[in-house]
């Protein structure tokens, strides 16, 4: 087990080594580079920019520098925003809860629906609600989000009435009930997608398992159906969906970005998008490895978890 | 040579894969939606007496099916359907396109990853591994951000965030095609590396290509309409599926035809690629079938 945690830890540093490496080749394909901002003012002369350019390590040859800028974040310098001086980590960090939130209720809302339909489809396979639930999948996972979002303010907000069109609060109010009254759209347009990828992935993890000797055995030995089902189906039929909750970080982020900008949600989504209006390279850089490093150390929780439930992963 | 007797009337390889394709009537539906949509977006527009940019400040807003306005205008009195048209095309031909870029640099990579393997592939496919950290919107939002926005550069962008799905499909296929007698026969021959992976390998591996291929339209399509709805990808007065709704988002209230029809034809697109791939994948690939 040691050997192979400490395996899959190795491989993610070296993938963190080349995600900041293509992370930083984007920043530096910013037109004009790192300095872009200043040179556009027209405010400071050559001889002021050459002065910075020598003062920040500009000039230095690039592997210097990307070295310099690693460790550098690796220390939790990320730089200021362009914005208001903030550094980028507490930028980030005073959006991360609101986003977080909404990740987090979607999750539930995907995990249970989803895992319900898929194990339904699988028990009754090729019946009538498998066939819908197959096809709504299908149709969920190609709808866009921003698109679904649009639709549930106009019949929910616009139209009946029920639900506010976006914010995570009323001004002024802010009481449990007024934050989950914020949260139902949001979380429900963001959980359409993942709810479609659980029932997909739970509906074919069931029906490999029900097919195994040890469910005919359970069977043979008289057990009631619904302990065979719970027991021992079931129960290694969720162990893969480990795997499925790592993948799904990066389509659960990029759907929070969208749903957040729908309804207005003041997460990290949002957070970027007005940074790239506002040309707040910083924060958009530090956004964007942020959200990359959250999705690698994802999979490799997920990687490690799984291994601890399934003992064949780590001797294999 | 009694087996042979015993055995039923064998089909051509392809009559069988047309058989297993038609059963899965979505897919058929799919491919037809798909046919409607690209006539509908390459002649439609020549049908309609109105052009797509042409600004009609008296006729704002006007509903749907009323008068010459079919599905009605928009907040600069323009024809919603010959934007619907044109952005279909816009939209349709962005997808296509960045999906052959994706493929082509897919392909390549995954190729050269698993043909070579050992350092060569590790390296490529941590490379793919390292691309797929990144939130695919992100990403592309990151890039839009630092470049000029236009058809040409959306296309790019979003071909440089979808390859590597293609990469690892092909990869596999060439790790195991290449360790097989036709393989082995075209090296003994001399042929030279390069063309056994192209004339040889990949041609082999042509059915999961195509599927992701198939899917791949489906991404990018999505792709597009994410990004020009956010404001980065198409910039109007051109029109496209996507920055229609980033219009009509404002006029929700008023005018909530103007985000209908858009969104309808995204999802008719995306879900007909969509359930066109896995029919294909279905019938190219008995082996790749899920339960």
């Amino acid at each position: 087990m040691a050997r192979y945690v400490a395996n899959r830890l190795a491989q993610a540093i070296m993938l963190l080594v080349i995600v900041s490496a293509i992370g930083f080749a984007i920043l530096h394909m910013a037109p004009g580079g790192p300095l872009s901002q200043f040179a556009v003012s027209g405010q400071m002369t050559q001889e002021d920019l050459d002065r910075v350019t020598k003062q920040l390590g500009l000039d230095r040859p690039l592997p210097i520098q990307y070295l310099d800028w690693f460790g550098r974040m690796l220390k939790g310098d990320w730089g200021r925003s362009y914005r208001d001086g903030e550094t980028v980590l507490s930028v980030i960090s005073s959006h991360l809860g609101a986003t977080l939130e909404l990740m987090a209720t979607a999750t539930i809302i995907a995990v249970l629906l989803g895992c319900w339909i898929g194990v339904l489809g699988a028990l009754r396979r090729y019946s009538l609600f498998d066939s819908l639930a197959t096809v709504g999948a299908m149709v969920a996972l190609s709808i866009p989000t921003f698109w679904f979002g649009l639709v549930t303010i106009y019949v929910f907000s616009v139209k009946l009435g029920w639900l506010p069109a976006g914010n995570r609060q009323t001004i002024g109010d802010g009481s449990f009930l007024d934050l989950l009254h914020h949260l139902i759209a949001p979380s429900l347009v963001l959980a359409l997608v993942e709810t479609a990828m659980w029932g997909r992935f739970m509906r074919s993890s069931m029906l490999e398992v029900i097919n195994q000797d040890y469910i005919r055995t359970a069977r043979a030995k008289g057990m009631p159906e619904w302990r065979i089902l719970t027991v021992h189906a079931l129960r290694n039929a969720l162990l893969p969906m480990i795997t499925v909750a790592g993948l799904q970080l990066p389509t659960l982020l990029g759907g929070a970005l969208v749903a957040e900008t729908v309804f207005t949600w003041p997460g990290m989504g949002r957070l970027f998008l007005d940074s790239i209006g506002y040309r707040d390279y910083p924060v958009v850089m530090g956004i964007l490895m942020f959200s990359a490093t959250m999705v690698l150390i994802g999979s490799l929780l997920a990687d490690i978890l799984y291994a601890v439930v399934d003992p064949r992963i780590r001797v294999g | 040579m009694a087996t042979a007797a015993l055995s039923t009337v064998q089909l051509a390889p392809g009559q069988a894969a047309w058989r297993r394709f038609r059963r899965h009537r979505l897919a058929l539906a799919g491919a037809v939606t798909i046919l409607v949509l690209v006539l509908g977006s390459v002649f439609g527009p020549y049908l309609l007496p109105f052009d797509d940019t042409y600004i009609d400040i008296m006729k704002r807003f006007a509903p749907p099916l009323s008068g010459a306005h079919i599905l009605g205008t928009d907040e600069l009195g323009r024809d919603v359907l010959a934007r619907l048209m044109m952005g279909a095309r816009v939209s349709l031909s962005i997808g296509f396109v960045a999906m052959v870029i994706a493929m082509a640099a897919g392909i390549v990579v995954g190729a050269f990853a698993g043909f070579y393997g050992g350092v060569v592939g590790a390296v490529l496919m941590r490379l793919v591994d390292a691309v797929l950290c990144f939130p695919t919107i992100f990403l592309l939002l990151a890039l839009a951000a630092l470049t000029e926005p236009g058809p040409v550069i959306t296309t790019v962008l979003i071909a440089a965030t979808a390859w590597m799905s293609v990469a690892r499909v092909v990869e596999a296929q060439m790790r195991s095609l290449r360790e097989r007698e036709f393989a082995v026969a075209a090296l003994a021959f001399g042929s030279s590396n390069l063309r056994i992976m192209f004339r040889e390998l990949v041609p082999n591996a042509i059915a999961p290509i195509v599927v992701a291929a198939t899917l791949n339209i489906a991404n990018a399509i999505l792709l597009e309409s994410y990004l020009s709805f956010l404001g980065y990808g198409i910039q109007p007065p051109a029109a496209s599926l996507g920055n229609m709704l980033n219009n009509a988002q404002i006029y929700l209230t008023s005018a909530p035809w103007l985000a209908i029809a858009p969104g309808v034809v995204i999802t008719l697109a995306v879900t007909s690629f969509n359930f066109l791939g896995d029919g294909l994948r279905d019938a190219l690939d008995p082996r790749m079938n899920i339960p």
